[in-house]
């Protein structure tokens, strides 16, 4: 052990907190605003520091009236409408009121430390209203929390991986170190170790073998460990072990940490078939922004968990370029071909998908309603032929951004045990708590307005305990 | 074969600019930074007059590299600031005149060594050789005292001359460099919101819908102290640059000799002037040094640090000579302040100086591409 790691590891904390996420930072601040001595333990080096809020963009927040961030407004029963839909009920209603209600202090509570948010631009990508968007996105909000955390005292350890939590009825009394002897004490523990993203043993115990094609495009460091010492010791599970954001991104994405720029906007100006050369799905069942996140699993449900999207060159122009170049070829047998599909069966689909196309231009910025006739499944919307050459192909793999079960919490962010009470210096922000609200689906942005309420909520419950000396 | 190493730096900055633009659109978490990203998002392939023009573009602030979820030790290796400053430096060379003198920005700093140490032995030695040595140690006071060192027609005449090879050598640069990137003029709308943005330096305070947070420095953490000492360094320069074209006026027009007197216009703009330009180039000095070493690129460091070091002097050489004029080292002061002043006009077209040619050139063609889009 180095000498700085034993002088921390020495000392006797009020708050340790284990992850330096966008969860960890806001509990970090917030106990050390009500005076705690706190130490925030990462287990990335501090270049890959933050868990996911590395690749985040925003935060969803509701607002009564239009705020120098974010336009309009977007009141709780909207709010509350779009999560109850994208979860179908899945949800716990009491966090989930208590997380939209406290959104809206949110941007206000980052600006105030610092966080620089985007001017309410409208129409970034047709979020403005509902989304404050971080200037510079993730990486630059955590190095604004994590400067301001330091100014006020905050230690931070990198690169430095708590192994177990030594839980005793609920109470924890100290965190192994991998490799370590010395445990670290502290009065109280914060866990926003993030989900299991990372681990794919883990996955598969959900997906069966699928997992193993699955690309990860969320930080490498999120393997779970702190989920499995909780669970292991007793704490309540919530959420299903399947149950994920993921979604259809390049399959020449690295294998971990690919981020925003791996995924691929083309699939409703596209024709997207299986390793079969067949289609299996709508690919114009609605604008992107609403259907991107079912596409994941759409494509973890094909053989070999792999989808290709084909394009003409009318088509390939419109939407956002993407970070891999797509495979390009003169004919649909020479793409098939290159892609290692059937060239006669692309073929056949192709032909059969373009006979099936209406009449007369596409109109990409409305639902336009040009879909197919006859075919199976259907293209509701932009039905467009594939004739103009070349042609291009992107190959599609299920790309897994968090994962949803976690450990129960109630209203004040304290982990709950499977005796029904709640620990007794044990609190849960961010990822790994993320599943009480978001049982499935997805809403952009909520990751984020989940951790940074829920951080908030442990900090000022950690700190609370601490100031009243009640311990134990 | 022999290799041409201009021709492989050019397409490996060039290369490498391309790879990372590719990344950096389908990203575009940093649109709110500074002007490289829009015009970034308003193309879809990058040919090297893009890269060049987003090179120009550029501050190499490094608030992007700090905010880089892709940045190293990620294996995509996005490092914006970087490579564009290394696409610029290459671009400088691409655009000189003459062409094959491309070739000094890539030793910039010993280049503008030797042309110093040359313009300072000429004119050193050009005033012993006019006149005798008890004229250049001697005291001279009032109107015309400069000119018993060194008559005004060759104190003069000397950047004359370098002024008119200076001019055309900017005037082809920033032609090969409009005509190269496919620049297209849009109009006085946007040759103001050029002027405005390049007087303001509205890229360089880390928002460019208008706040300024400002950049960071020797660490992620946002300063403007950069901007400041930036702005302290342009417009020390352009009262300078005043100061000097009213002593013109005042010899030919009014017919009054130097040196005037302290309070009279041209000595006023000149001495604030000096002192506002001596406290931004050393700001600028001790800005760069900080600043987090991951930015910065290592083939513009000696053209940046020389370009500096030699404003500084110009400037405080000015100033000694303001303070020693009415002493017996007021000669030696001009020969090294004519020295520096000449040597700063003869490297001018292959010095750090044509950042602000083609810096504006880039605001003006953003600021059209901007308003055709609108």
């Amino acid at each position: 052990m180095n000498t700085k790691l034993k002088a921390l590891f020495s000392q006797s904390w009020d708050v340790v907190v284990v992850g330096a996420g966008n969860a960890g930072l806001c509990a970090a601040i917030t106990a050390a605003e009500a005076g705690c001595r706190v130490l925030v333990v990462e287990a990335a080096p501090q270049d890959m520091r933050g868990g996911n809020t590395r690749h985040t963009r925003n935060l969803r927040a509701m607002h009564d009236a239009p705020t120098d961030v974010l336009t309009e407004t977007y009141p709780f029963e909207e709010y509350f409408d779009d999560l109850m839909r994208v979860t179908k009920g899945v949800t716990n209603k009491e966090l989930a009121k208590l997380t939209l209600e406290k959104s809206a202090m949110l941007t206000q509570w980052l600006s105030s430390r610092g966080v620089r948010f985007q001017q309410a631009l409208s129409g970034t990508l047709n979020l403005g209203r509902t989304n404050a968007f971080f200037l510079g996105g993730g990486r630059s909000l955590l190095n604004q929390l994590c400067n301001y955390a330091t100014d006020l005292g905050v230690s931070f350890i990198y690169d430095t991986k708590i192994e177990k939590l030594l839980i005793e009825q609920g109470f924890c009394v100290g965190a192994t170190v991998a490799g370590e002897e010395t445990t670290l004490q502290a009065k109280q523990f914060i866990i926003t170790a993030g989900g299991f993203e990372a681990n794919l043993d883990w996955l598969a115990e959900g997906w069966g073998a699928a997992a193993k094609n699955f690309l990860v495009r969320g930080t490498p460091y999120n393997t779970g460990g702190m989920l499995k010492s909780l669970l292991d010791n007793g704490a309540q599970v919530v959420g299903e072990l399947d149950q994920c954001h993921a979604v259809a991104i390049d399959a020449r994405a690295p294998k971990y940490d690919g981020g925003i720029a791996s995924r691929i906007d083309g699939v409703p100006f596209s024709l997207v078939v299986n390793r079969n050369a067949e289609r299996f799905y709508d690919e114009g069942e609605d604008f992107w922004p609403k259907r991107y996140a079912i596409w994941g699993r759409l494509v973890a449900a094909q053989p070999e968990q792999v989808a290709y999207a084909i394009l003409d060159s009318a088509g390939v122009k419109r939407f956002m370029p993407s970070v891999f170049t797509p495979i390009q070829s003169e004919s649909i047998e020479g793409l098939a071909a290159q892609l290692d599909l059937c060239p006669q069966t692309l073929r056949a689909t192709v032909t059969a998908f373009n006979a099936a196309c209406p009449e007369g231009p596409i109109d990409q910025s409305i639902l336009d309603g040009k879909a197919t006739s006859g075919l199976v499944p259907e293209k509701t919307n932009w039905s467009a032929p594939v004739s103009a050459p070349p042609f291009y192909g992107f190959p599609l793999r299920p790309g897994i951004t968090f994962t949803y079960m976690g450990v129960s919490v109630n209203e004040r962010a304290e982990i709950l045990f499977d005796d029904g009470k709640a620990g007794a210096n044990l609190f849960a922000a961010g990822e790994i708590m993320a599943g009480n609200i978001l049982g499935q689906g997805y809403l952009a942005g909520i990751g984020m307005t989940i951790g940074g309420v829920f951080g908030i909520i442990a900090g000022e419950q950690a700190a609370k305990r601490v100031n009243d000396k009640g311990i134990r | 074969m022999a290799v041409d190493l201009v021709a492989l730096g050019e397409s490996q900055s060039h290369e490498e600019t391309k790879r990372i633009m590719q990344i950096c659109n389908a990203c575009r978490y940093c649109e709110g930074y500074c002007a490289v990203f829009p015009a970034m998002e308003r193309r879809r392939s990058f040919d090297e007059g893009d890269t060049a023009f987003l090179a120009n573009l550029c501050h190499n602030c490094g608030a992007c590299y700090h905010a880089c979820q892709y940045a190293p030790p990620h294996e995509f290796a996005v490092n914006v600031p970087q490579t564009l400053a290394e696409r610029r430096v290459q671009s400088y060379a691409d655009y000189a005149w003459p062409r094959a003198a491309g070739h000094l920005f890539e030793r910039n700093g010993l280049f503008v060594s030797i042309a110093i140490s040359l313009a300072l032995g000429v004119a050193v030695g050009l005033m012993l050789m006019l006149i005798n040595p008890s004229l250049f140690w001697g005291i001279h006071l009032g109107e015309g005292a400069f000119y018993v060192i060194m008559p005004h027609t060759i104190m003069a005449g000397i950047p004359l001359t370098i002024t008119a090879y200076v001019l055309v050598a900017f005037c082809v640069g920033l032609r090969r460099y409009w005509h190269h990137t496919g620049a297209s003029w849009r109009g006085m709308p946007a040759l103001k919101d050029a002027f405005a943005a390049m007087a303001s330096l509205r890229y360089l305070g880390g928002d460019n819908a208008g706040g300024s947070p400002g950049c960071p420095s020797a660490d992620d953490k946002a300063s403007n102290r950069r901007k400041y000492y930036h702005h302290a360094t342009f417009y020390g320069f352009m009262m300078c640059f005043a100061s000097t074209s009213l002593g013109t006026l005042y010899h030919y027009l009014l017919g009054r000799e130097a040196p005037y007197g302290y309070f009279e216009a041209p000595v006023l703009l000149g001495t604030i002037g000096g002192i506002v330009l001596c406290i931004g180039t050393a700001g600028l000095w001790v800005e760069k040094r900080r600043m987090d070493k991951r930015v910065l690129a290592l083939k513009t460091l000696g053209m940046d640090y020389a370009f500096i070091w030699l404003l500084f002097w110009v400037s405080a050489t000015g100033l000694i000579l303001l303070a020693l004029r009415e002493t017996s080292f007021m000669g030696l002061t001009l020969a090294i302040h004519l020295g520096l002043v000449y040597g700063f006009f003869l490297i001018l077209p292959f010095s750090k100086f044509v950042h602000g040619i083609y810096r504006f050139a880039a605001l003006l063609a953003d600021a059209g591409e901007k308003q055709h889009v609108k």
